[in-house]
């Protein structure tokens, strides 16, 4: 595995010192226009005359969320990526670890590929079913190319060389509570079917850090049976501090892209067969977390 | 030249389809309406498809195409008479058509069959389910018409059956999205800004003459020139909208129902809310359907041809 990992150092112990080396990125981008423009402009393929895509995407939307998204990748979340030059172009999925009880995870990956693959690319998530029918949630998420996580729909983003982002843990993955972090869940296979009929390379993506953010230590089934919600964490802060107790933590983030990989065969293959080929997928992406996790330091890797 | 049937002639569609046929083919309508400014040609029966008499109709000469557009879409209509009508209705018809050899049926059913739901994919294709009636039993009948000629196109593979399945028609047609898109304010739901998508009648036309005089076969989805969020829509058109709470909406709309100032039920909010959007490619590439209205000319269009406005022009033309 490639390492572009050089902040840490036996020389630096000063949290401060290290804190404002890494968020100074933001301040060596911030106002970096340039940028800003290629983001929007890589966004800007199949549009309609109206400047939006067939999914309800607007580049000008995303636009004005670089800044914020800037603050938490490089301020709140001190994002360290690795492998970034592993991303192909073309059509991609990315298949990651799902945790932290929101999907911020998703987010700064797709930041990542926005603000530090080059050229940018718009990282399309498939979002969970539950969230559509959620208000200003539902039409948030469209308007920054997020899409409902059904095959047809990642088949027709596909078709259009889309970059696809998806957490086959779904649901098991993000709502783990904290004593489970870092260890993937059951993986569904659809994705592999779906890319194994596509012909879509799967970069294989590894987030270390989100499961910090928010640690559920309890997972309250009834609770969410009764509020209509896939899961509901009990954290130190949430429910007790009402919303504001599911902000996430700010503990630094590690986010590593792994070597691209092509699989070959029929998607209509027994489930064995499948799952034969999921399992590599797994395993890469365990692979990676561990390699991290064994490197990251005590206390949370730093804050 | 082909023997034509169209049923539903004197509605909007009907009229538009008649006069994009009549010169190359023998058309002949079936409408329980009678149809204003008639081109001389056309000979229209004026029944109720319901009756027996209509019989006569595919008794009178050998009918090449039977293109069935007489569906009733009023909602403020009893039950048990959109029932009758749309399903015992099209029974009729198929019965006719299977009894005369009618070499094709034309079927014009709709998108909303599909349903406005939370998971549906962004563009549901024809072999999509019909969820339409899962929480709108107001729609159950035109999902019933839409399966029985699902039914009809297995049971006779001699009759070229043809449904087509078209997302909200806009123009001239006085149709809910037609009336929805030009009110001076439009109400919206609050957090929710579907993708939405339109046909203008000139295509949908097009499309119908395609289906009755090309040999194709099957169920087609049939959309317009483009999708656009709800709210662009409203600005694109130069009106304001007026987001509301969901709760707030459907108390208001039931009211209004039950007054009868609205003919939206309450359950057609989730088209509000949700996106019914139809991938129609298999449309463009048997039918050799391509949009003629880009989505900028049919909001044009729209703004141009407030049904309102002509309305109350021809009230005025006729006094």
């Amino acid at each position: 595995m490639t390492d572009t990992d050089t902040t840490a150092g036996p020389g630096r112990s000063k949290d401060l010192d290290l804190w404002l080396d890494e968020a100074g990125g933001w301040f060596r981008d911030w106002g970096d226009t340039e940028w800003e423009e290629r983001i929007v402009r890589a966004a800007a393929h199949n549009l309609n005359e109206f400047g939006y895509d067939s999914f309800g995407m607007s580049p000008t939307f995303i636009r004005k969320l670089i800044p914020l998204m800037r603050f938490l990748y490089r301020v709140y979340f001190r994002v360290q990526a690795h492998g970034m030059h592993l991303i192909p172009q073309g059509r991609v999925m990315f298949v990651g670890n799902h945790g932290g009880q929101l999907p911020i995870d998703g987010m700064m990956v797709a930041a990542a590929v926005a603000l530090e693959a080059d050229p940018p690319r718009i990282l399309r998530s498939m979002v969970e079913r539950w969230v559509p029918t959620l208000p200003f949630v539902s039409s948030f998420m469209a308007r920054c190319g997020q899409v409902l996580g059904d095959p047809a729909n990642s088949r027709h983003l596909l078709e259009q060389e889309e970059a696809i982002l998806v957490f086959p843990e779904g649901v098991r993955g993000i709502s783990k509570t904290w004593q489970h972090r870092y260890r993937l869940q059951e993986f569904s296979s659809g994705f592999m079917r779906l890319a194994l009929e596509m012909k879509t390379p799967i970069v294989p993506v590894a987030v270390l850090g989100m499961e910090d953010a928010i640690p559920a230590l309890h997972n309250s089934k009834a609770l969410a049976r009764l509020l209509g919600m896939p899961s509901f964490p009990i954290t130190p802060t949430f429910p007790w501090l009402l919303p504001l107790g599911l902000l996430p933590y700010p503990v630094k983030v590690q986010i590593a892209f792994g070597e691209p990989m092509r699989f070959r065969g029929d998607p209509n293959e027994e489930d064995d067969v499948i799952d034969r080929k999921v399992d590599k997928v797994k395993v890469a992406i365990q692979g990676m977390l561990d390699d991290r996790l064994a490197r990251r330091g005590k206390l949370l890797g730093r804050w | 030249m082909a023997r034509i049937v169209v049923t539903g002639i004197s509605g909007r569609l009907g009229r538009l389809l008649a006069q994009r046929l009549h010169l190359d083919h023998d058309v002949l309508g079936l409408d329980r309406r009678p149809m204003v400014r008639k081109p001389k040609d056309i000979e229209v029966f004026q029944a109720d498809i319901r009756r027996k008499k209509c019989e006569r109709v595919f008794r009178g000469g050998k009918v090449d195409v039977l293109v069935h557009l007489n569906i009733m879409h009023d909602f403020r209509r009893p039950q048990h008479e959109l029932h009758s009508w749309n399903v015992i209705g099209t029974q009729r018809l198929l019965e006719y058509a299977a009894r005369y050899n009618v070499g094709k049926v034309v079927f014009l059913s709709t998108a909303n069959v599909y349903g406005a739901r939370p998971d549906n994919p962004q563009f549901l294709t024809e072999d999509s389910p019909l969820m339409g009636g899962e929480r709108f039993s107001e729609m159950a009948s035109l999902v019933a018409a839409d399966m029985l000629l699902a039914t009809f196109f297995w049971k006779r593979p001699d009759i070229e059956t043809v449904v087509l399945r078209p997302a909200h028609i806009v123009g001239s047609v006085r149709n809910g999205p037609s009336l929805y898109l030009s009110m001076p304010v439009i109400p919206t739901i609050m957090g929710f800004d579907p993708v939405m998508q339109m046909v203008h009648e000139d295509d949908v036309v097009e499309a119908l003459a395609l289906a009755a005089t090309e040999p194709v076969r099957g169920v087609f989805n049939v959309a317009g020139g483009g999708t656009l969020p709800l709210s662009v829509l409203c600005r694109e058109l130069g009106r304001r909208h007026l987001p509301l709470p969901y709760p707030l909406m459907k108390i208001l709309m039931k009211r209004a129902w039950d007054v009868g100032v609205t003919d939206m039920p309450a359950p057609e909010l989730d088209f509000l809310r949700y996106p019914c959007l139809v991938d129609d490619r298999r449309a463009r590439k048997e039918l050799g359907y391509h949009p003629k209205r880009s989505l900028s000319e049919t909001l044009e269009l729209v703004r141009a041809g407030d049904p309102y406005a002509e309305r109350l022009a021809r009230y005025l033309e006729r006094r």
